[in-house]
């Protein structure tokens, strides 16, 4: 059906994200096409915005870099546009609502679908202010992911019935950010999601190692790194591309190991 | 379903993390609003612990000298820790104990919040951590040291603007990293639903003893009643009661900084246009990109760049008329109730008596102006001698 349901057909996915705009939005471009090129099957592009409250300084950072060169929504379009002639990965925004809210909702959709941005990860949006932009996402097709916490609790069974695309399973309380450890029995949760669901559950927040990766996808039909890419992007700036290349296709072998 | 709207204010815009947490608060709420026992303590306190209820004072001096209605000053700088933040907090904190929650957290700005909360915690035994930005640490030293003297842990917070804004991130952040044993005790009339509602609720105190009050001295309403307005916890306190008494007149005052023309300002409702920030939908200041604008005010209570949403409302339905205040006209009313009746108010209270100034002497004799006085301004002064200094020297 869509590309991004695809990818976990035959396959344990590997989600990666990065910030637009760091450290420029054409490195921007190149980072997604080595990612996509070197086992990343779904990139997430975080829309800067200045007061990210589900993030942590990793990414706080990163925003704050990309803000500071004046990026805006055009220029990732823009940059949309342009991996979208070289490469056909699965593309997912993650935004809080007010840049969206401020370019509006119906101008914002319709950009989406024209440039082929395939879903929407928005942190501030709970499952019950949907409302504010499910008609748009339902006239332009964007899939509007769904966010499930180690707090959902009850609510695991009402989130998950109405999943599209994939469950965003938030691997620990607090704010996205590199852990050494994860204490949450993603076991037990993935179960209570799959009891309710079909769609598939890719795990995020505090990722970075092929340890954390192999245990991980023993449950989970997917994971999501985001800080550990966004550091490497810190360290190596203007360079990085190569390294975001050696590391994804690591942590890809790791996945297909740990499938076997 | 989306719950807790003004109109199309409001809401509940806040990470899936939190979820539980604020319905759990909801709940929990419904029940003890209601609650015999729970409504008993907490007047007892508010009575015997923070010396409710505050005076009305009739400002006699000031309303000769500016000639035309009546002056009265409510004085919540008279509360236990010196502004009406006690008054939300402990209500929140009594609320917090009843759920069974160990530890409070709390943003402040001018620190006023922070010190109620830090107080609370000390009288409930509580674990209490304050987040307040590197700025507004700067310019309230002493407010940092009363929070750590009463025990509190204060958390210095050095990203984006390092005030108020940043505080409440980074207070929202540690509330979402630790919620089991965790309170966050929210200071203004903002964020996710149900805090604009409690918060107005635990501050309406003071719109209903302005009623009864001001009844019992001239057996008629007030004309007009003033307070300033940051996120807007005293002064949806000082309108709720009157809300639906159109004859009385409600302004807020908000902080213009340098100039609403100048981009140092936290005049929202003057320049700031609709979005979605901090748990709610309301006016916040915003770049050209819809990012939030960094806000600007001489008084650290008042550096916001948005209001909650019932104010978005009350200003929608024109209920409430909202004006903005110059940094240079606060001081001289700050200045002006110092000398004409001995009462140093808050900087950001200033904002509030500075229109009441320009007001009266259109009035006639026999119309009333209540002026909320917020909070007292001890911690203010230096700061007012610094800027006094500062603009010498320009001149």
């Amino acid at each position: 059906m869509n590309r991004i349901t695809e990818i976990f057909k035959n396959n344990k996915a590997l989600i990666t994200y990065l910030t637009a705009g760091d450290p420029d939005i054409l490195k921007t471009e190149k980072y997604i096409l080595a990612m996509a090129k070197n086992g990343a099957d779904l990139i997430e592009i975080g829309i800067p915005f200045s007061d990210p409250v589900a993030e942590g300084e990793t990414i706080q950072n990163a925003m704050k870099r990309a803000l500071s060169k004046n990026i805006n929504l055009d220029d990732i379009f823009g940059a949309a546009v342009n991996v979208r002639k070289k490469s056909d990965i699965p593309l997912v925004f993650m935004t809080y609502l007010n840049p969206m809210f401020f370019y509006g909702y119906d101008n914002f959709f319709r950009r989406c679908r024209e440039v082929g941005i395939d879903g929407i990860i928005v942190p501030d949006m709970p499952f019950e202010e949907q409302e504010e932009i499910k008609c748009f996402t339902e006239k332009y097709a964007v899939t509007i992911v769904t966010l499930i916490a180690p707090t959902s609790k009850e609510r695991i069974s009402v989130l998950a019935k109405q999943a599209q695309g994939f469950v965003y399973l938030v691997s620990s309380l607090g704010v996205t950010g590199v852990r050494n450890k994860i204490t949450t029995n993603i076991k037990y949760l993935v179960a209570e999601i799959k009891k309710v669901t079909d769609a598939a559950v890719a795990v995020g927040f505090g990722i970075s190692n092929t340890s954390q990766v192999k245990e991980i996808t023993k449950y989970a039909d997917g994971i999501i790194i985001g800080s550990a890419v966004v550091k490497i992007i810190e360290q190596y700036k203007d360079n990085a591309a190569a390294k975001l290349a050696d590391y994804t296709s690591e942590i890809k072998k790791a996945m297909h190991k740990s499938n076997l | 379903m989306s719950k807790g709207k003004f109109g199309i204010y409001g809401g509940q815009f806040i990470p899936e993390t939190l979820m539980n947490a604020v319905n759990e608060l909801e709940t929990a709420y419904n029940h003890f609003k209601n609650d015999k026992q729970f409504n008993d303590e907490l007047k007892y306190l508010l009575n015997e612990y923070a010396g409710r209820p505050s005076r009305l004072y009739f400002a006699k001096n000031a309303t000769e000298k500016l000639g035309g209605a009546k002056i009265y000053l409510k004085r919540e700088d008279l509360n236990h820790t010196g502004s009406h933040k006690i008054n939300n907090v402990l209500g929140q904190t009594l609320l917090a104990k009843k759920m069974h929650k160990t530890r409070i957290i709390a943003e402040t700005g001018a620190g006023q919040h922070g010190v109620a909360a830090a107080t609370a915690a000390a009288l409930f035994n509580m674990e209490c951590e304050v987040f307040m930005g590197q700025k507004d640490i700067q310019r309230q030293a002493l407010n940092v040291f009363r929070m750590q003297l009463l025990g509190a842990k204060v958390n210095f917070v050095k990203t984006g603007t390092k005030t108020l804004k940043d505080a409440v991130n980074q207070t929202m952040r540690e509330w979402s990293s630790r919620i089991d044993d965790t309170f966050y005790v929210l200071g203004s009339a903002m964020g996710p639903y149900p805090y604009p509602e409690i918060v107005r609720d635990f501050q309406s105190i003071i719109s209903k003893e302005i009623k009864e009050q001001l009844f019992e001295k001239e057996s008629k309403l007030p004309s007009v009643v003033i307070a300033c307005v940051g996120g807007g916890s005293n002064s949806i306190g000082a309108f709720y009661n009157f809300i639906n008494d159109k004859k009385v007149k409600l302004i807020g005052c908000e902080a213009a900084g340098k100039g609403v023309d100048t981009p140092k300002t936290a005049a929202t409702i003057a320049r700031g246009r609709v979005g979605i920030f901090h748990g709610t939908k309301s006016y916040f200041c915003q770049t050209k990109n819809g990012q939030i604008a960094p806000a600007y005010s001489i008084s650290a209570g008042l550096d916001y760049p948005g209001i909650g949403p019932e104010h978005a409302y009350l200003h929608e339905t024109k209920r409430v008329e909202y004006i903005s205040v110059t940094d240079k006209e606060a001081v001289e009313s700050f200045e002006f109730l110092s000398k004409t009746e001995g009462i140093i108010p808050a900087i950001e209270s200033a904002h509030a008596m500075y229109y009441a100034m320009q007001l009266a002497p259109k009035m006639s004799k026999d119309e009333i102006i209540v002026v909320c006085i917020s909070g007292r301004g001890d911690k203010d002064v230096t700061m007012i001698a610094d800027y006094k200094a500062d603009y010498k020297d320009l001149q």
